[in-house]
């Protein structure tokens, strides 16, 4: 059993590793590195439930019985560019903020917009 | 003549392995950054060439040869080129090298 | 996942950028071990292509290098851990009823995806699986995917954008230092290896339904290599090759495309996106039907991508400090 799960443990080890850098990170920059690795655990997770023992690629050839099931992998296609979209937003969004308060760690930032009201 | 080209993969492919293995030691244990990119740079053309080149004679002639064979044109191309980069801009910004080791230029290990 | 360790207790953030690099390449070769060769290619180019890039071009408009330690409570650095290991537990205790790994059983691969892996032939006729899925059967989800890029590529625009159309003079200022002209090695490695890239590009784009590729890969590595020109020569040598204006309309044109497509479906007499009806075989109009959509995908996604990468390289180019009061980029 733990031969056979331990996939999903892994990918729930990185997710909780990216979740904590999220959560605990005090620079941004930071905080979006951490994003990304949860973002890439949950692709991790995606695409090993799609494969199948003895599959291969799901390039239809002659002579090839089993295909490694086609349909995560679409999704998860398509999650990465979403992925990168997102960063790129999240980073010019770092980019202005730091233009505006001087200064891209968190608690320096709560702390100017609580002593600018 | 099989059991030749076999032979020759696998020392291929074992001394690329020996190569990256002491490229990385070398990476961890030099005490400048141009001996490091040195041994850096060892790692990326010379392994993976050898590597690729014992690949290529298991692959035996047809497709995925000619595309090996792109590959490290490709290698020969970028990853020196890399190299010189890295270390030009080094020359530039960063430390002096350490030319020998009686005190002159000498810097503390970091 | 020794790298995702590590990057939580780093705090030089360009070693953490080149970290996360190596993560994502470890994680591309990880997809391949896996079968999924496609979103290996694309998991490589962009984890350790495009968003190395740009979190460097932040780091490069930030100007610090490294996050300080900051003195936190017991409660605030207990708080984390105990959320963290609560959700983990929870997650464990759920994978328990999860299928095992590779199973031939597991409902995932028992409803849809033998139907789409032994019609794909018959109806499309394209051997990559993957292409066929993405392109076809689940067109819509691209079409939303594609809305998302673009989406992105104008929220970049409108919060970095713009700077380019004001003042050749703050450019000129910048540029000869922007340029590496005094490596002549680089600008003659690039002359060669540039139309190369782009040669890769087309090949991944018209090569994707028999092989791994598709029209994301192809439009990251078409970008790319105009971001290596753009790195090499300058700002404004690229924007003589390929003014921003051009990108804009790049970017609509990619998407006009694609909802084009459908609609096109729609006025001869098919559903949307039903790309049977586009010519007199249906295996015919299929075909036709993702080669323009995959077209319409590497144009946005390409245009996304390199106006994120000028936005972040034109930002440099114009000093905060030297900004009046009230200079509004138009």
């Amino acid at each position: 059993m733990i031969f056979g799960l331990f996939n999903y443990w892994i990918v729930i080890l990185m997710m909780m590793l990216g979740f904590y850098v999220v959560i605990e990170a005090n620079n941004l920059i930071k905080k979006i590195i951490g994003l990304n690795i949860f973002q890439t655990s949950v692709f991790i997770l995606y695409i090993s439930m799609g494969k199948i023992t003895g599959g291969t690629a799901p390039i239809l050839t002659e002579g090839v019985e089993i295909y490694a099931n086609p349909l995560p992998q679409v999704l998860i296609l398509t999650a990465i560019v979403v992925g990168v979209a997102t960063t790129a937003l999240g980073l010019a969004l770092i980019v202005r903020i730091k233009e505006a308060y001087d200064t891209i760690e968190e608690d320096e930032i709560y702390l100017q917009d609580r002593t600018l009201k | 003549m099989e059991l030749l080209i076999d032979v020759a993969s696998w020392v291929c492919l074992l001394t690329g392995g020996f190569l990256g293995i002491t490229g990385a030691i070398g990476l961890f244990r030099f005490p400048d950054v141009y001996t490091r990119l040195h041994a850096a740079s060892v790692t990326d053309t010379s392994c993976m060439g050898l590597i690729i080149l014992g690949l290529m004679l298991q692959a035996g002639f047809g497709m995925m040869f000619l595309k090996l064979l792109l590959v490290i044109l490709i290698l020969a191309y970028t990853s020196p080129t890399v190299a010189h980069i890295l270390i030009k801009t080094a020359r530039r910004e960063g430390p002096e090298p350490i030319l020998d080791n009686k005190g002159k230029n000498h810097r503390h290990r970091d | 996942m020794a790298t995702a360790t590590a990057s939580i207790f780093l705090r030089d953030l360009f070693a953490l950028v080149m970290l996360f690099g190596i993560f994502s390449l470890l994680t591309a070769s990880f997809f391949l071990n896996l079968d999924a060769p496609d979103v290996a290619m694309t998991e490589a180019a962009i984890g350790a292509g495009i968003s190395p890039i740009l979190m460097l071009g932040t780091l490069a408009l930030i100007r610090n290098r490294s996050a300080p330690r900051v003195k936190k409570t017991i409660r605030a650095t207990m708080a984390p851990i105990l959320a963290v290991t609560i959700t983990g537990a929870a997650l464990i205790y759920a994978s328990f009823d999860m299928p095992y790994l590779a199973d031939p059983q597991a409902p995932a691969h028992n409803h849809v995806a033998p139907r789409y892996i032994q019609q794909s032939l018959q109806e499309i006729g394209i051997p990559n699986a993957v292409t066929s899925v993405l392109a076809s059967y689940r067109g819509y989800d691209t079409l939303g995917e594609v809305f998302v890029i673009f989406t992105a590529g104008i929220g970049v625009l409108a919060l970095l954008g713009f700077m380019h159309n004001t003042s050749g003079r703050r450019y000129s200022q910048f540029a000869d230092t922007a340029s590496l002209d005094h490596h002549t090695i680089l600008h003659v490695i690039s002359k060669i290896a540039i139309p190369l890239i782009l040669l890769f590009a087309f090949y991944v784009q018209f090569h994707g339904e028999y092989s791994p590729g598709g029209g994301f890969q192809a439009g990251v590595i078409f970008a790319v290599a105009f971001i290596l020109y753009a790195m090499i020569y300058g700002l404004e040598t690229v924007y003589k090759v390929v003014s921003m204006r051009l990108i804009r309309m790049t970017m609509v044109a990619g998407v006009l495309l694609y909802a084009g497509t459908g609609v096109a479906s729609l006025f001869l007499g098919g559903n949307y996106l039903d790309y049977g009806t586009l010519a007199h075989e249906p295996v015919h109009g299929q075909h036709l039907g993702i080669i323009l959509i995959e077209l319409g995908v590497a144009l946005c996604v390409a245009s996304v991508m390199l106006s994120t990468f000028l936005c972040f390289a034109g930002r440099a180019a114009v000093r905060p400090d030297e900004m009046e009061e009230g200079d509004k980029p138009t």
